[in-house]
């Protein structure tokens, strides 16, 4: 089988004596081929490990080397909160007992601006992601989704450590647990949803894109102020039109915060429903939820092949 | 279809078809979208590049498999494709469990302490969290990094980070290993330890896929072996094979003979060598050869006026300048006969060789007859020549030698006690 290559220079391929005849191989014995990277590959175990280590050894990494710790995680959103809790109650004079929906202006305020803050950690961290984990990405098969995934869970840890706090100041200024409570999680899982797309979508483009960071900076602010966080529903009633109001309330960052008010602090500050006009039309907002989601799943499902080699 | 000869054991477990792998290089780097508003129908060239082409083989289960090649041979990539981190064109099994380490790592976060680190890395490698915490220990252990666990990762020696990633890739019990130049660092203690630990696998049965460049390994280790040339599968065979094609890949581009070059040189100019070259036993021109074959230097000579028995003489010295042996045709033919001005005439030496792996440069000598001290012209300098082998034993020769053990006989074991 060894072939003397002349002027010493091998010329040719021999098939392995002690090894296999490649052509006698039964191939469709072997199974399935393996398929290379993928956005989800492997067991559902497996993939759901690597998410909640990724999440928790991230979460680790943030907070412990620093004296506060998970303080500093609070305090941007409790400064905020403070910001323009002062500024509106005692400057713009908003917060008004005497207008319905502004019962509980703090605890409305505060809410909206947790859960806000848990959207833009969720996108922000994620956009980079898959370019800042290069080291697994290049030496590591594993499945690629994990990454941004474990960004918002990540997010989502915060979220709920921030929760306790936003339930604690919500009691405290007055608030009674209501039944409609049990609706939270519905609500938050959509934000989680929505989160979670846009998460998938930004982490793909910005292998390709790099001034996505940025751009989404930049929308991210937009954002803050088209969803009503500081606002009270009232004053936006006031000066939308009403089909205005129904384009805002389309915005499913908008509906997500007001219902959560809703359903969370007061029923006098309406539903999104019924801003909506009618409850049936929150099948836009939900739908552009899930849309986005399926986009940023398609998009990252189009790209995990392939962004080892494009990194 | 003809049903299988082969049983399911003889199955092979690594199995490569017909793959391929082409990266597209683009000449130049878009990175923004401001780059694809402003020139939105410029299409950005790119080039192709083939660092696999139709590679295919099969390992079958337990078997040590090597891939060699020189830098950017395509070894690393193809080990990729095969641990599932690139996309190939062609079909790709690896049925069983895998562990991998591919570029001297298992996917560190240079951030974290070796401890999660090690966790994050065995449930990569498929196992569960609790699994990678019990053999956290054992890893560590392994690596000899007690005492660094707390330390991040990024404040490791290259040493360390290796010594960890090896060690987390052996424990998580995976039936196929692929294994990316993991001797090329480390100290020898370490290496020893890999060496330690391969035999250990191969005996286990593990079947192992490593890449490597040090032929010394790849021979001891691995049962057969894949050469790479620039993404060509060049030859797929036993690894002693392997590794004599790699040498030879290796120096092979390196002109086969020195020619005159007209300098100036010692000696009184009668005669010139015009030519120096290294033949093998069928009289192939080589510049890297083998050891333990037959091998003949050989110069041509000009005669410039008529000569009569002179005499021609090769030294060989090896890189540290050390006269390895001399030869002369004196000795055999003292009186060379009468050479006419305008003869050309060739000189060879042959000799078994017996050196040691390395390089060596040939000084040819011409000489009127008597002590060699009346020197008509000599040639150094301009020509070397590589001995290959695969096992570099440490002598200046190696010379072929038998070994023998004799146990003492019983009683006198006994008496010695």
């Amino acid at each position: 089988m060894s072939i003397q290559a002349e002027s010493g220079v091998p010329t040719q391929v021999t098939a392995p004596g002690s090894g296999f005849d490649l052509e006698a191989i039964p191939y469709e014995r072997l199974g399935r081929p393996i398929t290379g990277p993928r956005a989800i590959t492997g067991s559902w175990r497996r993939f759901c490990y690597l998410t909640v280590n990724i999440a928790i050894v991230n979460w680790k990494l943030r907070f412990f080397g620093s004296a506060l710790g998970y303080l500093w995680q609070l305090i941007r959103p409790l400064l905020l909160f403070l910001v323009l809790y002062v500024f509106f109650t005692k400057v713009a004079h908003v917060g008004n007992p005497a207008a319905p929906s502004e019962q509980f202006y703090g605890a409305q305020l505060l809410s909206a601006i947790v859960l806000f803050t848990f959207f833009s950690e969720a996108t922000m961290n994620s956009v980079r992601c898959v370019v800042d984990g290069e080291v697994m990405v290049r030496k590591i098969q594993f499945p690629r989704l994990v990454i941004p995934l474990s960004c918002v869970l990540l997010a989502l840890f915060n979220l709920s450590l921030n929760m306790i706090v936003v339930v604690i100041f919500a009691l405290i200024a007055g608030v009674r647990p209501m039944l409609t409570w049990l609706e939270l999680p519905l609500v938050i899982g959509l934000l989680v949803v929505l989160a979670t797309g846009l998460a998938m979508l930004l982490s793909a483009l910005f292998v390709y894109l790099r001034d996505v960071q940025p751009i989404w900076e930049v929308l991210l602010q937009v954002v803050f102020y088209a969803s009503g966080i500081m606002i009270p529903i009232d004053e936006v009633q006031a000066h939308l039109s009403p089909s205005l109001l129904h384009l805002y309330m389309m915005n499913p960052l908008a509906a997500i915060f007001q219902q959560f008010k809703h359903v969370f602090i007061t029923h006098r500050s309406p539903s999104a429903g019924a801003l909506l006009g009618s409850a049936r039309l929150l099948v836009i907002p939900v739908g552009i939820t899930f849309l986005i989601f399926v986009l940023g799943l398609y998009v990252f499902n189009r790209i995990a092949p392939k962004v080892a080699e494009d990194l | 279809m003809p049903t299988p000869a082969v049983g399911d054991e003889r199955l092979p477990v690594v199995v490569a078809r017909s793959v391929s792998k082409t990266f597209h290089v683009p000449e130049e780097r878009r990175h923004t979208l401001k780059e694809r508003a402003l020139h939105p129908r410029r299409n950005v060239r790119s080039r192709e590049f083939t660092a696999l082409r139709d590679v295919s083989f099969a390992v079958a289960p337990g078997e040590f498999f090597g891939i060699a090649g020189r830098n950017g041979s395509g070894k690393s990539t193809l080990l990729k494709c095969l641990a599932g981190i690139y996309q190939a064109d062609g079909d790709i099994w690896c049925r069983g469990r895998m562990s991998t380490m591919i570029e001297l790592g298992v996917g560190f976060n240079m951030d974290m302490a070796a401890r999660d680190n090690v966790i994050m890395n065995g449930i990569m490698l498929g196992l569960t969290p609790r699994e990678a915490r019990r053999r956290y220990d054992s890893v560590i252990d392994f690596a000899e990094l007690r005492g660094f666990e707390d330390l991040k990762v990024k404040n490791y020696s290259s040493g360390m980070q290796v010594r960890l990633a090896f060690s987390v890739a052996i424990q998580v019990d995976a039936d196929i290993l692929l294994i990316d130049e993991i001797l090329a660092v480390g100290d020898a203690s370490f290496q020893q330890k890999c060496f330690d630990v391969f035999s250990e696998l191969r005996d286990t049965g593990k079947t192992i896929v490593l890449v490597t460049h040090d032929m010394a390994s790849l021979q001891r280790f691995c049962h057969r072996a894949l050469l790479l040339e620039r993404g060509d599968p060049v030859y797929i065979g036993e690894s002693y094979e392997v590794a004599d094609r790699y040498l030879e890949l290796n120096f092979g581009r390196e002109p086969t003979t020195a020619t005159d070059n007209g300098s100036e040189r010692p000696g009184d100019g009668e005669a010139r060598v015009i030519e120096v070259w290294v033949e093998d036993a069928d009289g192939n021109r080589l510049t890297a050869v083998p050891q333990h074959t037959r091998v003949t230097v050989k110069t041509r000579v000009l005669f410039m006026v008529d000569l009569e028995d002179p005499a021609a003489s090769l030294h060989v010295f090896n890189e540290e300048h050390q006269p390895m042996f001399f030869a002369t045709t004196q000795i055999e033919n003292e009186r060379s006969g009468y050479f006419a001005a305008g003869d050309e005439v060739v000189f060879s030496f042959t000799f078994d060789n017996v050196l040691a792996p390395g390089r060596y440069g040939p000084v040819i000598q011409l000489a009127h007859r008597g002590s060699g001290v009346d020197v008509i012209d000599k040639f150094e300098g301009s020509f070397s020549f590589v001995v290959t082998g695969s096992l570099a034993l440490g002598g200046l020769i190696d010379l072929p030698v038998t070994s023998a053990i004799d146990r003492a006989p019983a009683d006198s074991e006994r008496a010695r006690v």
